[in-house]
């Protein structure tokens, strides 16, 4: 068997999320590749050829990659499916917008977010909000699957390999789409996806004035990401990016803060798995606490400022 | 323009999920149902559009038991002109789903197709994306904002990192955010309307789609719960308990 990883990167950067995805595809064969597709990105397919376990990185490269259109991706991964029996690819916004199509193309069922990998047919998988767990087998020969890399550890090593770089044409762009702009958030701290520690705040902060006033410095303190609520990112606090939950961004750092956040059902489907919670809310009744390892009640406007005192 | 709206109905989302005891699936038996939050946005997208003067007609599709009619009839008291059931007591995947939508687009010829992201029981985020596929029209994921002009959709997306705005030819797929926009309520009198609306029932048989499941749900389980902790009583002490749990 033979399993096809596609690498999440940042243009610079490979992801944490891609080593991750290739820890779970190492649990179903050791014939693993790595594709590495965008404009300029040499340098991310030579730092994907050094992961352990990897045993050759495709690269694609073309300026139209590089806008990351789901129909120019998902030709290019179907093109090449034909070596692989799993095509596996990290459930970031990219790979849930390109998966299902290359699922489609080759008309096989599209394994959404896997979490666990039980054996090469049977895979688990979160359904209502993660409320439930979904242990599926596929009938498919070929399967195609988005991995959510929260649920797995990154491959111990990230300098063991040298697999070798082989490059693949990129297939011609499809005229239906085109890219008209975008607007990135740029900032200086660790991606929420990845960080270690993740400061989120939620509709209680008010303005986005407050919410920066409040929420950022706590990060920086921390060396943390910040992530939000969406009645926080709904509300303009927060910028779209930052909503951790069912609909928003999966996160499971090390330590988790929610500040004057509810706890609704929706949020903790994207934080629950957090190793440690802490919860700031005044309402001692606040669902969050339900899952905070520990629990702050009080006024996130003495209870905040305290902290940044405490932290020193 | 004609806009092709699909619509599921799903455990309501304000509803505690419950796993039922033989792991069988989740307990749907007596519970809330509703329109899946993201078909709502979808639909209430159309009417705009329709009041904007952009679109003519609005087409609510929904695959499901004979109680989605009530799903359909939510979508033509938001605004919707008429409704499609394709009855059926099983659960179809979202590959034969986006097969049965497929043939229900080449019989009724839309302009332009909107639907949710994804549908808060499945979680899946399939559906829009392999109908866009089998139809070979453009796709729009994940919008935040549409603009519709010169026969091209404007979309803006919530993607990781911000926003990606893609300009796509109609035809084309178009899948919600949350934050498209917010659904209005629905008035009595619109919901007397609705009733009067058309609404034809078909089945799967009228279609020549395989719905033959690809996955054998083994059993579904609970996840493992997360038990409060301690409450602490400041600051200081809340500082000094992450240092001895070694994350700070
Ligand atoms: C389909 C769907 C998908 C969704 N997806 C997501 C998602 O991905 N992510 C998400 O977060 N939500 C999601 N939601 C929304 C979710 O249901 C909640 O509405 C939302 O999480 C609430 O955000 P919040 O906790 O910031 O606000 P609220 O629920 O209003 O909570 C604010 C909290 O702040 C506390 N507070 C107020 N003032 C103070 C103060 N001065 N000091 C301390 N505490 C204070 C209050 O006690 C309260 O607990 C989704 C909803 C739907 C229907």
């Amino acid at each position: 068997m033979a399993v096809l990883v596609i690498a999440d990167h940042d243009g610079a950067h490979l992801r944490d999320t891609t080593n991750k995805t290739l820890t779970a595809a190492l649990q179903l064969s050791t014939d693993v590749d790595v594709l590495v597709y965008g404009d300029g990105v040499q340098s991310i397919a030579d730092a994907a050829a050094k992961l352990s376990g990897v045993r050759k990185v495709l690269l694609s490269q073309s300026a139209d990659l590089k806008q990351d259109i789901a129909e120019d991706v998902a030709a290019l991964v179907t093109g090449l499916a034909a070596n692989y029996d799993v095509v596996a690819i990290p459930a970031s916004s990219a790979g849930k917008n390109f998966a299902p199509r290359v699922a489609a193309l080759l008309d096989v069922s599209l394994l959404s977010d896997v979490m666990e990998v039980v054996d090469a047919n049977t895979f688990v998988r979160p359904i209502y909000a993660g409320n439930a767990l979904e242990t599926v087998q596929t009938s498919e020969a070929k399967k195609v699957m988005t991995v959510r890399t929260t649920a797995f550890k990154a491959a111990a090593e990230a300098e063991g390999g040298s697999a070798t770089v082989e490059t693949v044409a990129a297939p011609a762009s499809k005229a239906g789409t085109r890219f008209i702009s975008e607007e990135k958030v740029v900032s200086d701290r660790p991606e929420l996806g990845a960080a270690k520690i993740v400061v989120s705040g939620g509709r209680a902060l008010g303005s986005k004035e407050e919410f920066d006033a409040v929420i950022d410095p706590l990060a920086d303190k921390l060396g943390a990401a910040v992530g939000a609520s969406r009645a926080a990112v709904d509300a303009g606090y927060a910028p779209n990016d930052y909503q951790v939950g069912q609909t928003g961004k999966v996160v499971a750092p090390a330590l988790y803060i929610a500040v004057g956040i509810s706890g609704a059902i929706q949020h903790l489907a994207g934080m629950k798995d957090s190793k440690v919670i802490v919860a700031i809310n005044k309402d001692p009744e606040a669902p969050i606490f339900s899952v905070a390892d520990y629990g702050l009640v009080a006024d996130y406007k003495t209870a905040v400022p305290d902290l940044m005192k405490a932290l020193g | 323009m004609k806009i092709l709206v699909p619509v599921k109905r799903v455990l309501d989302y304000n509803v505690k999920v419950r796993v039922k005891a033989d792991q069988s699936g989740v307990d749907l038996a007596n519970v809330k149902m509703s329109m899946n939050p993201f078909d709502e946005i979808a639909v209430e997208e159309a009417v705009r559009l329709k009041e904007k003067g952009i679109a003519t007609e609005i087409v609510a599709v929904s695959i499901g038991p004979a109680q989605a009619k009530d799903t359909i009839i939510t979508a033509l008291t938001i605004g919707a002109d008429r409704g499609i059931l394709i009855q059926t007591d099983q659960d179809i995947e979202p590959l034969a789903v986006a097969k049965l939508l497929k043939a229900v687009a080449e019989a009724e010829q839309p302009d332009l197709i909107i639907m949710g992201k994804q549908a808060i029981d499945g979680d899946n985020n399939a559906t829009g994306q392999m109908l866009s596929t089998l139809l070979d029209w453009p796709q729009a994921t994940f919008a935040s904002k549409v603009v519709v002009e010169n026969g091209e959709a404007h979309v803006t997306r919530e993607v990781d990192g911000g926003l990606q705005t893609l300009g796509v030819k109609l035809p084309a797929v178009i899948t919600t955010d949350l934050r498209l926009n917010e659904p209005r309520y629905a008035s009595l009198p619109n919901i007397m309307k609705a009733k009067k609306k058309p609404l034809e029932i078909k089945a799967i048989t009228d279609y020549a789609v395989d719905v033959v499941p690809r996955l054998k749900v083994l059993k579904v389980t609970e996840p493992p719960k997360r038990t409060a902790g301690i409450k602490v009583a400041d600051a200081a002490e809340l500082v000094a308990n992450l240092k001895s749990a070694g994350v700070l």
